[in-house]
């Protein structure tokens, strides 16, 4: 067990500092009291010491012993990660129920990985055989969906097997495998591995995105898509949807393993998130959403040091996941609130403040954080990749804020929530007109293969209609609608079709929920097509009260629900026959 | 307890606002209780706020007026502050420290139990499921309220929010058993705390209502502590006894402001408006204490109401308070200038939990169609009106002018109610339809074609197809 490193000279909340008797590292895990508290020391000067204490610190005393294994803060790597629900430094919520009762308490000390639990292990490499570190020397079945390989860490040797246990059912805690190291040392497998929670993992590189992550979205797939490997801050005021989006992508996003983050928000959506993936199914797989998900929940009311590390802990186990060749979504809900715990922390300390309050270290954090993301090519030459959702979430839905300014400064893609279209309940509430996507170039031959080549044609096509939408709504306000020539009226009959029919999208209603690439094409299309043959009708004189009352209009709003993904080719049909129908209207 | 923690100290070093700090003392312990008493034998209580080697500094609950730096002896407790709670409570009124207001004996404590509550374990919680009836259409319908949810009402100084909040609680209807009210008050004027216990005595509910209150001049930190002890309170009856418990914090910007005021005091660096950085925790350590557990019967639904400082939406109080609870309830002045009452405006407004508890099986299958529509076609109209101020009606097309009239029957008929009135879920929908129909059939494009086809009340006073609906 750990030995006396110091002991306590000072509390103030979550930051203590202690009179060290001994040489202490950065980042180094200590425990605290009588009740062994769970922190990490984030400041040496001198003998003296500052510690981040994850727990609530009530009652430490000066004079208080403190003691350390001159370890960092480390995450256990290993199968039984995926369907269970961890705290901010990766203790198991389920099992502290059963231990602790409703409530959590402090000085709780439970593995991360159940070790009692049996799991399947299945050798992929033989005895005799030479690894390096990053290799795959076996399998475990995590869950239907997810082969669980058993990496070689990447502090392991190169060097030879020299055993590896045979097919069946072990404990982690079991050695399933050795290797001789060059030099001769012998170096112990276990299907888990330790990881410090804030460093890194490797690969061997970086490469470009190239794939969309398909969200079943239309406003985000068809206009402002993100790569498999990208960035995208989701950022609104409160009650714009934010935790609506995220849960939407976390339940239909197609990664292959997604890991939500609850960093200082609600209880009850942690549970609303828990217990719609124990029930729902993916499409794609057939399978129980709950099947490829890991959760971090530290909400609002647990300890903020906790919540300013649970950051790292979802990205450090994404980036193992992202190691065996997954692509990984990993969403933070909410980044600010974890600023917002750097900034707290940082008062404590008494560092000095930048605007508003936040330390001058903020951007370097974030930057961190957001790098994190990306495509590589593994160690063991698989291609991986993690996908960052993270929203944000400004003081009074202001995008000046620091964290929303500097975030942007890391991210490729923004889906800015509108507080006005939230409203008049338009959801998702992304704005069309401050949202952007720098993926479009990259994702086009891509998205090509799935639409007839027409994709950004199509793209540029309405976002130009909604900009001309905008200028003519001021337009509108000053001097009326009646004024306008039948052609502008119809842009502004196009782009509120358009809204309606296609940009919003019900997260409740069970067909419109998700959305295909190919149905939002075609979708898509529907309302293009609706625009170009409209706009001939309007000039040869037809009247737009006409069109909008045709069965047509009504038709193509009523769309989205009308079509579930199992009917596309019906729908392809409807599509087809519109500008046939439409034409009708000219003959009257 | 410790007895050996029992030891007392005279003399402070310093005292300032309502902190001091003393020396020369052991083993004390970090937010730890502690008494102070004067000559006189008058006793106040405290809280260690930072302790260090031979020092602390503590906070007095009760104001630090009439203390000097000699004449009072100082004794740690080792324990973190306590609340004797009973079932007993019920009834009765309590100031913001939990002592008796009444006149009578503490009541017989069943458990002793720490005022700053522990985080509940998120696997732990239980979705909030079951809407309380509020018996207010424009919440029933478009802003429902479920058992367990935290729902706030954003006001302004002289609007009815206590109006509104004094009618939740005489309405409200809970199934099942043993429903009580944990009110508390915090920076409260005398006459609002009056106007509450006079009508918790009127609707015959003060034998179920716990009521804490520190009325506007008492300490500010006093005011810290009410919701703390108030929510204790809650929670021993809604997970202890299985009651479900409906908590009124008011005002919250009060209990903001003295958070402020100490911070200051104690040279912390300010983030927003002079408010502390960990102003977001410290809401939230109130807020989440709302929930349900897996396996307990008890609730806890809270309604906390703020006063936005200049019906400023964006100020870090209803801000902050907004990210954390699960919607708001926006109180209009506008609204209110019209006579409308209750003057509350639904566009702002949101019931985050409504979307899971209304429908098919729950209320009614059409509610949330309904309700969608409700809130599109109202901003639609809010828009047309902001045109029209601009350009005049004469203007308007005629699809303009059938929104504005749908705009008018809306406040009128569907917002505006009495305040005697309580209007079951059914009244409220059925008068929604009614407002609803003034548009054209094709307008209503967020209600599927069926509920039209059964619901719509036909222009030409087709009387038959509401009729039938009624008894649907």
């Amino acid at each position: 067990m750990a030995e006396v490193a110091g002991s306590v000279i000072r509390v103030n909340g979550p930051v203590v500092q202690i009179r060290c008797n001994r040489n202490l590292k950065m980042l180094d895990m200590v425990e605290i009291g009588a009740e062994r508290l769970i922190g990490e020391i984030v400041r040496l000067k001198e003998n003296i010491a500052y510690i981040q204490v994850y727990e609530d610190t009530t009652s430490l005393k000066a004079g208080d012993p403190v003691y350390s294994d001159d370890l960092p803060l480390s995450l256990e790597l290993g199968p039984g990660l995926i369907g269970n629900i961890f705290d901010g430094i990766q203790r198991p919520l389920e099992m502290i129920r059963q231990q602790e009762g409703d409530f959590i308490s402090r000085g709780v000390h439970i593995n991360a990985l159940n070790r009692e639990k049996r799991m399947h292990f299945i050798p992929l490499k033989k005895q005799g055989e030479s690894v390096q570190p990053g290799d795959v020397i076996g399998e475990v079945p995590e869950t239907s969906l997810i082969k669980h390989k058993i990496l070689v860490p990447s502090y392991a040797p190169a060097g030879n097997l020299i055993s590896i246990i045979s097919e069946g059912d072990y404990t982690v805690e079991e050695v399933i495998a050795e290797i001789e190291g060059i030099d001769g040392t012998i170096f112990p497998l276990k299907m888990y591995q330790r990881w410090p929670v804030r460093k890194q993992r490797p690969y061997k590189q970086r490469i470009p995105v190239s794939e969309v992550l398909i969200t079943g979205q239309r406003v985000i797939d068809t206009l402002f898509p993100v790569a498999k490997g990208g960035c995208v801050a989701v950022p609104g005021g409160f009650g714009t949807g934010k935790t609506v989006v995220q849960h939407q992508l976390a339940k239909w996003s197609d990664a292959d393993v997604v890991v939500f983050v609850g960093c200082g928000e609600r209880g009850n959506e942690m549970t609303d998130v828990l217990r719609n993936f124990t029930r729902l199914i993916d499409p794609r797989t057939g399978k129980l959403l709950l099947e490829r998900t890991v959760f971090i929940a530290n909400t609002s009311n647990m300890p903020v040091a906790a919540r300013e590390a649970s950051i790292y802990t979802g990205m450090t186990i994404a980036e193992y996941y992202r190691d065996m060749g997954y692509n990984v979504a990993l969403m933070a809900d909410s980044t600010s609130r974890w600023a917002e715990a750097l900034r707290e922390l940082a008062g404590r300390m008494e560092e000095i403040p930048l605007e508003e309050g936040f330390p001058s270290y903020l951007p370097a954090r974030l930057a961190e954080f957001y790098e994190r993301s990306g495509s590589v090519i593994t160690l063991n030459d698989r291609t991986g990749s993690i996908t960052i959702i993270a929203s944000v979430s400004p003081p009074g839905g202001d995008f000046s804020e620091p964290v929303t300014s500097h975030t942007k400064r890391f991210i490729r893609c923004f889906w800015a929530l509108d507080r006005d279209l939230a409203y008049s309940r338009h959801y998702p509430a992304i704005s069309w007109i401050e949202s952007y996507s720098e993926y479009v170039e990259e994702l086009k031959s891509w998205w090509d293969k799935y639409t007839d080549g027409q994709w950004l044609e199509y793209r540029y096509t309405i976002l130009d209609l909604l900009q001309q939408e905008q200028r003519l709504q001021q337009v509108v306000k000053l001097i009326g609608m009646d004024v306008l020539p039948n052609t502008q009226k119809l842009i502004l009959e196009t782009c509120s079709l358009f809204k309606n029919a296609f940009l919003q999208q019900s997260a409740f209603d069970d067909v419109d929920t998700f959305c295909s690439a190919q149905k939002q094409f075609l979708m898509f299309k529907a309302i293009l097509i609706f625009h170009r043959v409209s706009n001939e009708l309007v000039k040869i004189g037809v009247d737009i009260s006409e069109i909008r009352e045709s069965s047509v209009y009504q038709e193509i709003m009523r769309m989205k629900t009308q079509y579930p993904e199992n009917q596309i080719d019906k729908l392809k049909q409807f599509v087809d026959s519109i500008e046939e129908n439409l034409r009708g209207l000219e003959k009257k | 307890m410790n007895m050996y923690n029992l030891r007392e100290y005279t003399g402070l070093e310093e005292i300032a606002g309502q902190l001091f700090v003393i020396r020369n003392i052991h083993n004390v312990g970090y937010n730890e209780v502690v008494e102070i008493s004067e000559e006189n034998g008058n006793v106040r209580i405290g809280t260690t706020l930072e302790v260090g080697e031979g020092y602390a500094i503590v906070q007095v609950l009760g104001g630090t007026s009439g203390l000097s730096l000699k004449n009072c002896r100082v004794r740690f407790k080792g324990e973190p502050l306590l609340f004797g709670a009973s079932q007993d409570m019920l009834g009765r009124i309590f100031d913001g420290l939990g002592n008796p207001l009444d006149g009578l004996p503490k009541p017989v404590p069943e458990e002793m139990m720490n005022v700053n509550g522990m985080a509940m374990n998120p696997a732990a919680r239980d979705y909030p499921e079951n809407i309380i009836e509020t018996g207010i259409s424009t919440i029933d319908v478009m802003n429902t309220l479920v058992r367990g949810q935290k729902l706030p009402f954003f006001s302004g100084s002289g609007l009815p929010h206590d109006l509104i909040a004094a009618q939740i609680v005489r309405q409200a209807r809970v199934e099942g058993e043993g429903f009580c009210i944990v009110f508390a008050g915090m920076g409260v004027k005398y006459d609002t705390a009056r106007f509450f216990i006079r009508n918790f005595e009127e609707s015959g509910a003060l034998d179920n209502v716990v009521l804490f209150l520190s009325l506007a001049d008492s300490p500010s930190l006093t005011r810290l502590m009410t919701p703390k002890f108030a929510l204790t309170a809650a929670e021993f009856l809604a997970f202890r006894k299985n009651m479900q418990v409906l908590v009124i914090l008011t005002d919250m910007s009060n209990y903001c402001e003295a958070l402020r005021e100490l911070s200051t005091m104690r040279g912390e660096i300010p983030a927003r408006k002079g408010y502390p950085g960990y102003l977001y925790s410290d809401l939230a350590g109130i807020y989440e204490r709302a929930g349900k557990i897996k396996d307990s019967k008890g609730s806890i639904t809270q309604i906390p109401m703020l006063t936005m400082p200049n019906d400023d939406i964006t100020h870090p109080v209803p801000d902050l308070t907004g990210y954390i609870t699960e919607g708001q309830i926006v109180v209009d002045r506008e609204l209110h200038a019209r006579g409308i009452y209750p003057p509350i405006s639904v566009l702002p407004s949101l019931s985050r939990l409504m979307k899971d508890n209304i429908g098919k099986g729950k209320t009614r299958d059409d509610h949330s169609e309904l309700a969608s529509q409700l809130f599109a076609s109202y901003a639609k109209t809010r828009d047309i009106r902001a045109i029209a101020s601009i350009i005049g009606e004469e203007e308007l097309s005629s699809l303009d002018l059938v929104y504005l009239k749908f705009g008018e029957n809306f406040e009128n008929k569907f917002v505006n109610q009495s305040y005697n009135e309580r209007r079951t879920l059914q009244q409220s929908l059925e008068i929604g339809w009614d407002v609803v129909s003034e548009l054209p059939e094709e307008e209503l494009v967020r209600i599927s074609k069926d509920h039209i086809k059964q619901r719509y009340r036909k222009k030409n006073g087709d009387k038959n197809t509401s009729d039938e609906n009624k008894s649907a």
